[in-house]
């Protein structure tokens, strides 16, 4: 069974291949593949019939089964297990299947496009349909359910450019899907009130299993099995159906997957036949749907939706069969439902037939095709009689047996079951009246009704374009003859169905077990059959040509407008709920996950057992207490400076006590980084903000003030609290007592810190400056839009005092004009330039001390960066501290000289300058794998130098190196976007405003040195 | 382990006015709330090298315990460079969205400003109403004469076509 399906599968996925190739005639390769499967369900026969039904996979006699384990831990299999129910099923699925395809080859035009992949998901689906019949476990049968599910969505929407079409879809999706998610629900619920996800165990234990969680655990499968099989109050969505092409009608919407519901209803009646809301839904629901079916399909004037209808009504019927629990109506049920499934969807291939050849399906529009059509008529009057239940054919045989098996329950149970059986002998009057008018409106040669201009008069008689070739027709006649068929000799067919009717008591014990048969004498059931024809004729001779003699249901009752409501309803609740979660404030979800960062561990630390710490000190000296309490205020300074510049400032302050702490604790490497890093932090600042206004003034100020103290005084409180319980709960002796001698005699180096960063931890560096690179590109991008490399103009050509300069005094204030002034009397030189591009920059910008400064320190801070970084491996330093002094004295170079300074000084792309640092730190990871070693082992190289004398030299200092040249890019880069590119833009923009009108600039970057 | 009670203090107080600030509209406020909070959890990865030792440079008759633990100190150096470059980006983020929108506040959402304006609202091809359609084939193209196919061949065309809108009336009222 297992490969069947897997190889059904399979097919359909190769399918749309095998269309580009041999086009619609792929459709006799389905057809021949579902006809094999037709053919394999008969090798079962023998097995099948004499086996235990409801013996549990293992037991001994039990039917065949395959189980390949799936998710043990949650008792989900593979289980597969063929009874009789399921092999009848399997071979309505593929027989019906096989004719479906055989008509899809004549159905679609030649060159259709979109057929290739619908002829995978039709032939999906007959897979999805045969795996949810075979599968014996519940999870197994969900997803294969819903797999028709979204099956029957795709195929609805077929014509995907029709809004109709769309619709439909979406509607019978949410349907199916409503019912499919509450069944499983139920399905889960019995499972584990069962102990077992096996269906064939729950169904043997069933007799265990009661009380009310079992009542809703079914009531809840039920829900799913009427609204696949549209039943009031769901049927609404298979009329809407219809939009599909006729095929998927024929084979999804008639005869395989609304049957899905009814099947279930099967499988589950025997063990569960008796809950308490089992009979009252089947019955009450099935009834109401039955009349309410047929009521309107006598009003439909599309031949097709008369069909739909009709099927909505029979599907009520099957469930009232299929769902009652005798052994009569177990053997009826399964008759009626191969019944149904045979002329049903023969009658939709014939109106498929009359679609495609006169484009309408509209029976006040088709007149006199019986007279042209002799073949397409027998095959319909076959069908219609058929469904009608009229001798001697399959329809009437099943509808015989239906009829007695309700007749024996009203017998026993009285009133209600005599109320039941009226109702049924009404709606298969009903069914004979719409069958009659199915026939009429197809075939018949008509007259313009009453009202018509030219009422009375003949209607035009309706031409095929094409006359149905013989395999058009070949699919809805085998299944016509099969109806005949089935009929004439139904003891194979009683043989079949017998055993699964066994498992059922009988209504009475005194009650002999019926038979299907054409004749079983002159019982009141025949007269109940005779009465539904003659009313059924006589109401359609006396109001069925014409549907709007008969009244329309009131609107309250309309289910579809019902649903429109509620799923609009839906929306807004969707959008409401939207609307008060996603509120769009970043402000408001960072406060929502810090308040949980909060509150969840206070709650852990509150309820779970903590001691006080016990070792405290309160510092390691007095110096440590007077730069906390510095720190502090430089935090608090932040919260109330009102101007951006002095926020900054403060925040620097925390940075510069934070360096102090580190050098109080003993880690002098952290120090110098982090007050090299600090000072150029605040130069960045700086010159990144300086064309924002100075004050910090937000048009939105954020509210909830308090409360966001509260959480910050609180998020803080948490960590201190968590820190100290971690602290004092240490028990393992930290890894790092290892690291001295390892750094010494492994790394070759005394600096610890060191060697782990360029050694022994030397991964977690080379990704540190991968990311460095990462953001330095981050920031040129985010400056420079499209390219990092601008061309800037050769420093000769650049003339002198003209970068920065501001053009008009107008937009200053007459103090503003008089310090310009004093600045550029000062800023005038005689001699030679102390800086290169120091004539560049404009005389109110010009600092003649700060260029003498920069001058003499410059050449200095590169040799003691250098030295820092070669020193590094044996004291306080390294490649980053290098890197970062390094940077620092460009920072100089651009702040005394200019932009153009800037250049001057370091003639290099800053992208290359990371990209050389990468390359070295690569190249160091990558010349001791050539040599044998790992990646990144260090090695010492001996040097007898001439002059210098012996040297060690450590390959992990070549990568240092490398860190150098990352730390110097990036630091570059963030000079030449925030600090260069920024200066030029806002030139340009102050040159633009010069004319007329306030910029931002202008009022805000004065002072600044450019 | 003994606890530092200076350097626990000082990060709660960075942590707090940290995240303080972090929850401003103002970018730059949000920023140093940032750099605050990095500021703190940096003091949080120094606590864990324990009481203050001797800087962690190999030197003769030292034990490995007189050094002040080197792995919080190679983690803490990695930290404050990442912490600069990342830096750098929001600053250029902060200027980008100044130059962009003239503002540097952290704005509202306008999408889902839209979310919540729909509450309620229609959508006309939902809401509309479509009759059925009574043939799967109305434009389907003639392979006979290579045109549209009318709707019904055998009558001339207005004719059918009021007929076809009675039948989708019909349709859709039953």
């Amino acid at each position: 069974m297992i490969i069947v399906l897997a190889v059904l599968f399979a097919v359909s996925i190769l399918t749309p291949l095998f269309f580009s190739w041999w086009g619609r005639s792929t459709f006799y390769l389905l057809t021949g593949i579902l006809s094999a499967a037709f053919l394999w369900t008969f090798f079962y026969l023998p097995v099948v019939i004499p086996a235990d039904q409801d013996a549990p996979i293992g037991a001994p006699n039990a039917p065949p089964a395959e189980v390949v384990s799936w998710i043990p831990q949650l008792g989900v299999e593979l289980a597969f297990r063929m009874d009789i129910l399921a092999l009848v099923m399997s071979m309505l699925i593929t027989g019906v299947g096989a004719a479906v395809m055989l008509y899809c080859a004549r159905y679609f035009p030649r060159g259709e496009r979109g057929a290739g992949p619908f002829a995978a998901q039709l032939f999906a689906f007959a897979a999805a349909m045969l795996g949810l019949v075979l599968s014996d476990d519940l999870v197994m049968l969900f997803i294969f359910w819903e797999l028709t599910t979204v099956l029957s969505f795709l195929l609805i929407g077929y014509s995907a450019h029709r809004i109709f079409a769309r619709r439909s879809a979406i509607q019978a999706l949410v349907v199916t899907t409503f019912g499919g998610l509450i069944m499983l629900v139920g399905l889960l619920w019995l499972g584990e009130l069962a102990g077992s996800y096996r269906l064939s165990d729950i169904l043997a234990s069933a007799a265990e299993l009661n009380g009310t969680a079992v009542d809703i655990a079914l009531a809840l499968i039920l829900i799913g099995a009427i609204s696949k099989s549209a039943l009031v109050p769901f049927h609404f969505w298979l009329p809407a159906a219809m939009a599909a092409p006729t095929p998927v009608s024929a084979y999804l919407h008639a005869a395989a997957m609304v049957k899905a519901g009814i099947y279930l209803v099967a499988r589950f009646a025997p063990g569960f036949y008796d809950t308490a809301f089992w009979l009252p839904l089947v019955l009450g629901l099935g009834l109401l749907t039955m009349l309410i079916g047929a009521y309107r399909a006598l009003r439909q004037t599309d031949i097709k939706l008369i069909l739909a209808y009709g099927t909505v009504s029979q599907l009520g019927f099957l469930m009232m069969v299929n769902g009652l629990g005798t052994e009569d109506a177990a053997l009826a049920g399964l008759a009626m439902l191969l019944a149904h499934g045979l002329f049903k969807a023969a009658l939709f291939m014939v109106v498929g037939i009359i679609d495609h050849n006169t484009g309408t399906r509209d029976l006040r529009v088709l007149s006199g095709i019986g007279a042209a059509q002799r073949p397409l008529l027998i095959i319909s009057a076959v069908a219609v009689a058929s469904m009608a239940g009229l001798p001697p054919l399959f329809g009437f045989v099943a509808k015989e047996v239906v009829f007695e098996s309700f007749y024996g329950y009203a017998e026993v149970n009285g009133t209600w079951g005599w109320v039941v059986l009226g109702g049924v002998v009404l709606a298969s009057a009903l069914t004979v009246a719409y069958s009659a008018r199915f026939l009429w409106g197809a075939f018949a040669a008509k007259r313009h009704p009453a009202g018509h201009p030219a009422a009375g008069t003949a209607l035009p008689q309706t031409q095929f374009h094409h006359h149905p070739d013989a395999v058009f027709l070949a699919a809805p006649a085998l299944l016509a003859a099969a109806t005949v068929l089935f009929a004439v000799a139904p003891q194979p067919l009683q043989q079949l169905m017998e055993p699964f009717a066994a498992l059922f008591e009988p209504v009475d014990p005194a009650v002999e077990p019926t038979y299907l048969a054409l004749w079983h004498g002159l019982t009141p059931v025949l007269g109940l059959s005779a009465l539904t024809w003659a009313l059924g004729l006589g109401l359609f001779w006396r109001r069925g040509r014409n549907g709007r003699a008969l009244h329309a249901l009131p609107e309250a009752l309309d289910a579809e407008r019902l649903y429109r409501v509620s799923i609009r309803h839906l929306d807004d609740f969707a959008a409401w709920v939207t609307s008060k979660t996603q509120r769009g404030s970043l402000g408001w979800y960072l406060f929502i996950i810090m308040a949980v960062a909060t509150g969840v561990p206070a709650g852990v630390i509150a309820f779970t057992g903590h001691t006080i710490p016990g070792h405290f000190i309160l510092a390691e000296g007095p110096m440590q207490v007077v730069l906390g309490v510095l720190i502090i205020a430089g935090g608090l300074g932040a919260v109330w400076a009102p101007k951006r510049f002095i926020a900054v400032l403060t925040v620097s302050l925390c940075g510069w006590g934070i360096a102090g702490q580190f050098a109080l604790q003993g880690a002098p490497d952290l120090a110098l980084t982090l007050l090299l890093v600090e000072s150029i932090i605040l130069v960045v600042f700086v010159l990144a903000l300086r064309t924002l206004p100075a004050g910090i003034w937000t048009q939105n100020p954020t509210r909830f003030r308090f409360g966001r103290a509260l959480l910050g005084a609180g998020f803080g409180l948490i960590v201190m609290i968590a820190a100290a319980i971690a602290m004092d709960r240490r028990v393992a002796e930290p890894v790092s007592v290892e690291y001295p001698w390892m750094s010494y005699d492994v790394g070759h180096g005394a600096n610890i810190v060191n060697v782990t960063l360029v050694d022994i931890r030397v991964w977690d560096t080379f990704g540190e400056i991968s990311v460095l690179a990462a953001a330095a590109t981050g920031v040129a991008s985010l400056i420079f839009v499209k390219r990092r490399d601008v061309q800037r103009r050769q420093l000769h050509e650049v003339p002198t005092g003209s970068v920065g300069r501001v053009l008009s005094d107008k937009a200053l204030s007459p103090r503003q004009a008089k310090e310009v002034q004093v600045a550029r009397s000062f800023a005038t030189v005689a001699r030679e330039a102390w800086l290169v591009a120091g004539r560049t920059l404009a005389p109110e910008h010009r600092s003649i001390i700060f260029e003498v400064v920069t001058r003499l320190m410059f050449h200095a801070i590169i040799l003691i960066s250098v030295y820092l970084l070669l020193a590094g491996h044996n004291t306080p330093g390294g490649g980053f501290a290098g890197g970062l002094l390094a940077g620092l004295a460009f920072v100089l170079r651009y702040l005394a000289g200019g932009r153009y300074e800037l250049e001057a000084a370091i003639p290099f792309s800053a992208g290359a300058l990371m990209g050389w640092g990468l390359a070295v730190a690569c190249f160091t990871g990558v010349v001791p794998l050539i040599f044998g070693g790992q990646a990144f082992q260090s090695f010492v190289v001996d040097l007898q130098l001439p002059v210098l004398g012996e040297h060690h030299l450590v390959s992990s200092v070549l990568f240092d190196v490398g860190v150098y040249l990352v730390v110097i890019g990036l630091i570059v880069d963030v000079l030449r976007s925030l600090g260069s590119e920024i200066d030029v833009r806002s030139e340009q923009e102050h040159r633009r405003d010069s004319a007329g009108g306030h910029s931002i600039h202008s009022q805000t970057s004065l002072g600044v040195a450019r | 382990m003994t606890i530092n009670l200076t350097l626990l203090v000082v990060m709660g107080a960075m942590l707090a006015v940290g995240i303080y600030l972090l929850l401003e509209r103002s970018l730059t406020r949000v920023l140093l709330g940032i750099i605050l909070i990095s500021n703190g959890v940096n003091l949080l990865i120094l606590q864990t090298s324990g009481r203050a030792g001797e800087p962690p440079i190999v030197r003769d008759g030292m034990e490995a315990g007189d050094y002040l633990d080197p792995l919080p100190q190679a983690l803490l150096l990695t930290a404050i460079v990442i912490a600069f470059a990342m830096v750098a980006l929001l600053l250029a983020l902060i200027y980008r969205s100044w130059v962009l929108g003239r503002q540097d506040e952290v704005t509202d959402d306008e999408e889902d400003r839209r979310v919540a304006a729909t509450i309620g609202a229609h959508d006309p091809e939902e809401d509309a109403d479509v009759g059925t359609e009574t043939s799967e084939f109305i434009d389907a193209v003639d392979p006979a004469t290579g045109t549209v196919r009318s709707v019904s061949p055998a009558e001339p065309r207005d004719d059918a076509a009021t007929a076809l809108t009675e039948g989708s009336r019909g349709a859709g009222e039953s």
